[in-house]
């Protein structure tokens, strides 16, 4: 599949989910799909049958809140069954609202509690280099997940540990739980700020996925910081930049709606 | 350390991170295992995280710090990245209770048993004596799920020889008696030690035992003393609430065996302003051999 079929189908896939799970987070998930179906479409190396081989490249949502999108882009490419995707948030689901490991074959890390993703990612990517193994580790980050103290450390140590196999996405939508990065917390001049931390930072448009591509396969010899410039809510009109996406569920004709913008893609 | 040695040089897969403490103490396995030492800096968070990462790699994680920083500091990091994936990373604390007495309340280690029994599938251990500390050490890196290995400045060993294979979940019996026993972890099993040499005088013979294992107590051995003593006094330089207290009561609910008449002695729910040595702050909040005689002795007579 390509990778625009595929960023089509978990946008179509996570609508549904949402839906039918009464949860929230749909803006965030939209997101970050196109990102998302560049890593799980073109980038990474994977095996659905042998979900734990060794050398597979890692992929640790840090913004667990987007986890439906993780759960579906594992499903469309064969991890499971995306019969599965609908008992996402049911009575009894392993399919949490914010991503869970266990028994989902292909996630590595649950999530949801915020600046924790990169301190782990770290870690697996410091092994790699401990055990001169090759594989890369890709960490997706929300921009307002920034705030959380724990990512700077994080920063901080694997430029020191010169860590070229570790590579963080922000997902820079600009907003957070309740307003603007920028009036929130400022974050600006991000890519500055990482630079000056000693990493390789590249800003692309977070729905290009020629960019995103372009963007992964650059050379370092530091750690890798994607900036990517995203729309919360991507793909759906009504819940493009709109932070009352953060929380709310499509119903009934939003749902239709929604649903039809992106069977038009 | 010599634990940590030991493992080390037996498997590469064993790594110890410190968070920029330890200065004197981790120089020569450095330089002997650079491959397997970390230091993470100041940075108690990345320290947890990272650790989970390499765990998860299969790496066997010791952490270490002072005090409440390994634990604290980063107690969410303990629970979702470690204790939610099962991983087997040790967290060293050196600085049990009072240890470090006189630098203030910030390094008083007095809630972390508490907390850190709290989580699930933890395994808290508070040694009385080197030979605990060291099989402990050793046992712990074997056991996936998180360890906490509460180290102490003091301790109750008789001599520097390690002997008596010590085993996580058994209670180590320090001393025998026969009316009453006192079960105490850490260091301060010292002043339980010797609170019971003054009682022998008093021809009150008391059974002294170091629970080093706080999570998973020893059941066992909690209902044999209820059963074989006249009285359970529990020793611990911690809060009185949820730590070695409450877990040996919580023991004696699940065996539904209760001791005739039982007294916990701990940090009365308070933070200590004042500092001192491990001895002074013991004696001003009730916990020193005095403290624990008297609370024997009226046990004798009521």
């Amino acid at each position: 599949m390509n990778t625009q079929n595929l960023a089509k189908n978990v946008r179509i896939d996570t609508i549904n989910m949402v839906n039918q799970g009464n949860s929230s987070h749909i803006g965030s998930v939209l997101s970050i799909v196109d990102i998302l179906a560049v890593l799980y479409g073109e980038i990474m190396n994977y095996d659905v049958k042998n979900p734990t081989f060794q050398l597979r490249d890692r992929f640790i949502l840090s913004k667990g809140h987007a986890g439906a999108g993780v759960y579906a882009v594992l499903a469309e490419v064969g991890f499971f069954d995306k019969a599965e995707l609908l008992k996402h948030c049911q009575n009894g689901s392993k399919y949490s609202g914010h991503v869970s490991h266990k028994d989902v074959p292909g996630v590595e890390l649950s999530t949801g509690a915020l600046g924790h993703g990169l301190p782990v990612g770290v870690g697996m990517a410091l092994r790699a280099k401990l055990d001169g193994l090759s594989y890369k580790v890709f960490v997706v980050l929300g921009d307002g997940e920034l705030d959380e103290g724990s990512n700077w450390e994080a920063f901080m140590f694997s430029a020191h540990k010169k860590l070229n196999n570790l590579c963080v996405i922000i997902d820079r939508n600009n907003l957070q739980s309740m307003d603007t990065t920028e009036n929130t917390l400022a974050l600006e001049p991000l890519a500055e700020k990482i630079q000056a931390f000693g990493w390789k930072v590249q800003e692309v448009d977070g729905h290009d996925h020629i960019a995103l591509n372009k963007a992964f396969n650059t050379s370092v010899n530091t750690p890798l910081c994607i900036i990517a410039n995203t729309i919360k809510g991507k793909g759906v009109s009504y819940m493009e930049n709109s932070i009352e996406w953060h929380y709310k569920t499509p119903k009934d004709n939003q749902f239709k709606q929604a649903i039809s913008e992106l069977e038009a893609l | 350390m010599k634990a940590l040695f030991e493992l080390a040089n037996d498997n590469k897969d064993v790594v110890l991170i410190t968070g920029d403490l330890g200065f004197g103490l981790f120089e020569d396995f450095s330089e002997k295992f650079p491959s397997q030492f970390v230091n993470i800096g100041i940075a108690e968070q990345n320290m947890i995280g990272v650790a989970a990462g390499l765990a998860l790699e299969g790496k066997i994680v010791f952490v270490y710090s002072i005090g409440n920083f390994p634990t604290f500091r980063c107690l969410e990091q303990i629970r979702n990245d470690a204790c939610y994936h099962d991983l087997n990373i040790n967290i060293i604390c050196i600085g049990a209770g009072f240890s470090y007495g006189a630098l203030g309340m910030s390094h008083h280690a007095t809630e972390d048993i508490a907390i850190m029994r709290s989580l699930p599938g933890t395994i808290v251990v508070s040694p009385s004596t080197k030979s605990e500390a060291y099989f402990s050490t050793i046992e712990l890196s074997k056991r996936n799920g998180v360890g906490y290995l509460r180290l102490d400045k003091s301790n109750a060993s008789k001599s520097k020889e390690l002997k008596d294979k010590i085993e996580i979940g058994k209670g180590n019996i320090l001393k025998d008696g026969s009316d009453y026993t006192i079960i105490v972890c850490g260091g301060i099993a010292e002043e339980a030690l010797s609170a019971a040499d003054d009682l022998d005088k008093d021809n009150i013979s008391c059974k002294v035992v170091s629970m080093h294992t706080i999570k998973p107590i020893d059941n066992v051995l909690i209902q044999d003393c209820v059963e074989n003593s006249k009285g359970i006094i529990s020793v611990e330089e911690g809060n009185i609430t949820g730590g070695l207290g409450s877990a040996i009561l919580e023991a004696c609910l699940k065996n539904g065996k209760f001791p005739l008449k039982m007294k916990t002695l701990g940090i009365n729910d308070e933070y200590v302003s004042i500092v001192g040595s491990q001895e002074y702050l013991r004696d001003s909040t009730g916990l020193s051999k005095r403290f624990i005689v008297d609370a024997v002795l009226s046990m004798n007579q009521s």
